[in-house]
């Protein structure tokens, strides 16, 4: 039945004939699922575009339109997200912990991807299996477990912005190796073992052949830590002593929770756009980097597999 | 030796980490869990080693969630509510997943983009998006008053179960989709049609052959999504904040921030982990089962 509308030879329905062969059949396969599903996608997504336009409110409310302004972005001398302290300074943690985070979990993850996927040694097993639970284990779990570690272990770093990047971090390696480790598998041993044939040694095969070849990956995982640091809440919270160490989520769920402005839907927007445009670079730097090698071979399915984790 | 040690010690630094700040703290979680608590100040005195651990406080907080507990309650309210989450999640995700999976055509690619942004927009600015929607002149009120569904506009952020299963169903059926998706692409098409030519039905084509094959993605896509539902306390704390609608996660939450208790929370967060641990061996080892059996015909 879908043959129809996918061969390129068939001739094109106009819209007037499909509508009528739909309203002679609006149940007929795949009509309804078609349906189902793009009622699905305004149900996920209209709801978010509709508190974008209310950060673009001229007044205060959150529910009535009362026409465009800027006011909650820059405009309004006490309450825009320029001008108010606090959400400039969860904005600045934010950032802050989002950039730590990619600087240290980023290198960390390439070298364990990298050895986990070279190492069959004794204890190879079980670091790979420790490398897959932060993936899995809910975040209250951890939220709770660093708390102790910093306030009955660790208490000379207590909580605070230390404290949040060594948790950012905690989450954030797991996310590269798997991204790195499907470019690895999807790259094979040969480009290396070429190299070692041709009188490299491990060390400069690694640095001259393997690197520039995992380079998309890096890159993507570097963007995918970014996004998922700015959009973690329950471990900056657990972590967070209050006052400037809250971050823009943390923000968002107590101003949510009490009268929220639509400051807080404007703050919610540019993190929103930070993350989109974020993972859209770190997807397009990877088609970039590997768009001649997507015609070649079967790796390419592995390829995506990688960036959807 | 050089060789030998090279690929360990790339792995060496994440390792480390991994066992400092994931392995030491959940050993601290288990330390105060089974610690005790200063009788004059009623802070938790974790203790480290094994052997002088004290059960009273799992103990009680066992005896709180059994029958008859006072955390009896929030424990059946939880099971409930993911329950019926992750089952609302499956009808929702399963049709939507086959449509891109199989029938989508031309605009897959599009479909897969949109199914996957949610993922990537924060958790809680798609909450506020539905409180704002859902306050009593939002508008949702609004438009069920106009068309006079309702005479008069509804509390939905006042503490209704409904509401915070809806959120639950909203913040994390992209995670199920997902996998899900993953799972009915990866069907090979040749045995539908080796259905179809023996002359099953569509239908029966899919209940015989499609619905079996994309058993481990709907196990998987609904494990994925139980787990952080079990632990969740801001989605209830956002949509609702009544106790009549508070989750486990809650709990945690309270004798953390609320009333500092951290040795009754620790506790709590052990059970918690303990059952989840259970749920993920248990998705495990049907894998596991299967891929043997795959093996061994």
């Amino acid at each position: 039945m879908t043959s129809v509308a996918e061969s390129p030879a068939a001739p094109r329905l106009s819209t007037w004939s499909r509508f009528r062969g739909w309203l002679g059949n609006p149940w007929g396969r795949p009509r309804f699922l078609a349906a189902f599903t793009w009622l699905y996608v305004v149900w996920s997504i209209v709801p978010v575009l509709i508190a974008v336009q209310f950060s673009f409110n001229a007044t205060r409310s959150r529910t009535h339109w009362e026409g465009f302004s800027t006011r909650w972005y820059w405009g309004d001398p006490v309450d825009s997200v320029w001008h108010d302290p606090t959400l400039r300074n969860a904005m600045a943690q934010s950032l802050k912990l989002a950039v730590a985070d990619v600087v240290i979990a980023t290198p960390i993850g390439v070298l364990l991807a990298i050895g986990l996927a070279r190492w069959h040694g004794r204890g190879s097993g079980s670091s790979n299996f420790l490398m897959l639970f932060p993936l899995v284990t809910p975040e209250i779990v951890m939220g709770v477990s660093l708390l102790l570690l910093f306030t009955e272990v660790f208490t000379f770093i207590g909580t605070g912005t230390t404290a949040q990047i060594l948790g950012h971090v905690t989450f954030s390696i797991s996310f590269v190796v798997v991204i790195v480790r499907g470019r690895l598998f999807s790259i094979g041993r040969q480009y290396e073992e070429a190299a070692a044939d041709l009188g490299a040694s491990p060390t400069s095969a690694l640095t001259r052949v393997l690197l520039p070849l995992l380079m998309p990956a890096i890159v993507a995982s570097a963007a995918v830590v970014f996004a998922i640091s700015i959009d973690d809440f329950v471990i900056s919270q657990w972590l967070s002593k209050g006052g400037e160490t809250d971050t823009v989520p943390v923000k968002i769920y107590s101003a949510t929770r009490a009268a929220p402005l639509p400051s807080t839907n404007a703050i919610a927007t540019i993190m929103m756009v930070l993350t989109l445009a974020s993972v859209t670079l770190g997807f397009l730097v990877w088609r970039a980097f590997t768009r001649g090698e997507r015609r070649a071979g079967p790796s390419a399915a592995k390829d995506r597999g990688a960036l959807e984790i | 030796m050089y060789r030998r040690w090279l690929w360990p010690g790339f792995a060496l630094p994440g390792v480390v980490w991994l066992i400092v700040l994931f392995l030491v703290p959940f050993y601290t979680v288990l330390a105060v869990a089974l610690g005790t608590v200063d009788p004059i100040l009623f802070q938790a005195v974790p203790i480290w080693n094994p052997l002088e651990w004290n059960v009273g406080w799992l103990n009680e907080v066992i005896h709180r969630l059994g029958p008859g507990g006072n955390l009896t309650d929030v424990a059946l309210r939880t099971l409930q509510y993911v329950a019926v989450a992750v089952g609302l999640s499956l009808l929702i995700g399963y049709p939507v997943a086959y449509y891109i999976a199989r029938l989508a055509g031309r605009t897959k690619a599009l479909l897969l983009i949109l199914v996957i942004a949610p993922l990537w927009i924060n958790y809680l600015m798609r909450m506020l998006a539905w409180v704002n929607l859902l306050a009593p002149d939002g508008y949702v009120n609004r438009v069920l008053t106009s068309t006079h569904i309702l005479s008069e506009p509804r509390d939905w952020l006042g503490g209704r179960p409904s509401t915070v299963i809806l959120a639950l169903v909203y913040g994390y059926i992209p995670f199920l989709i997902l996998p899900l998706f993953a799972a009915l692409d990866r069907i090979d098409r040749s045995h539908l049609e080796a259905a179809r030519d023996l002359g099953a039905s569509r239908f029966r084509a899919f209940l015989h052959v499609t619905l079996p094959l994309s058993k481990f993605g709907i196990l998987g896509g609904a494990v994925l999504i139980a787990l952080p539902m079990f632990g969740d306390y801001y989605t209830p704390n956002i949509v609702s904040e009544a106790p009549t609608t508070s989750m486990i996660g809650n709990q945690i939450d309270f004798y953390f921030h609320g009333g500092p208790q951290p040795t009754i929370g620790a506790a709590i967060t052990v059970v918690l982990s303990a059952f989840l641990t259970l749920i993920m061996g248990y998705y495990l080892w049907t894998i596991h089962k299967a891929t043997r059996e795959e093996r061994t015909p």
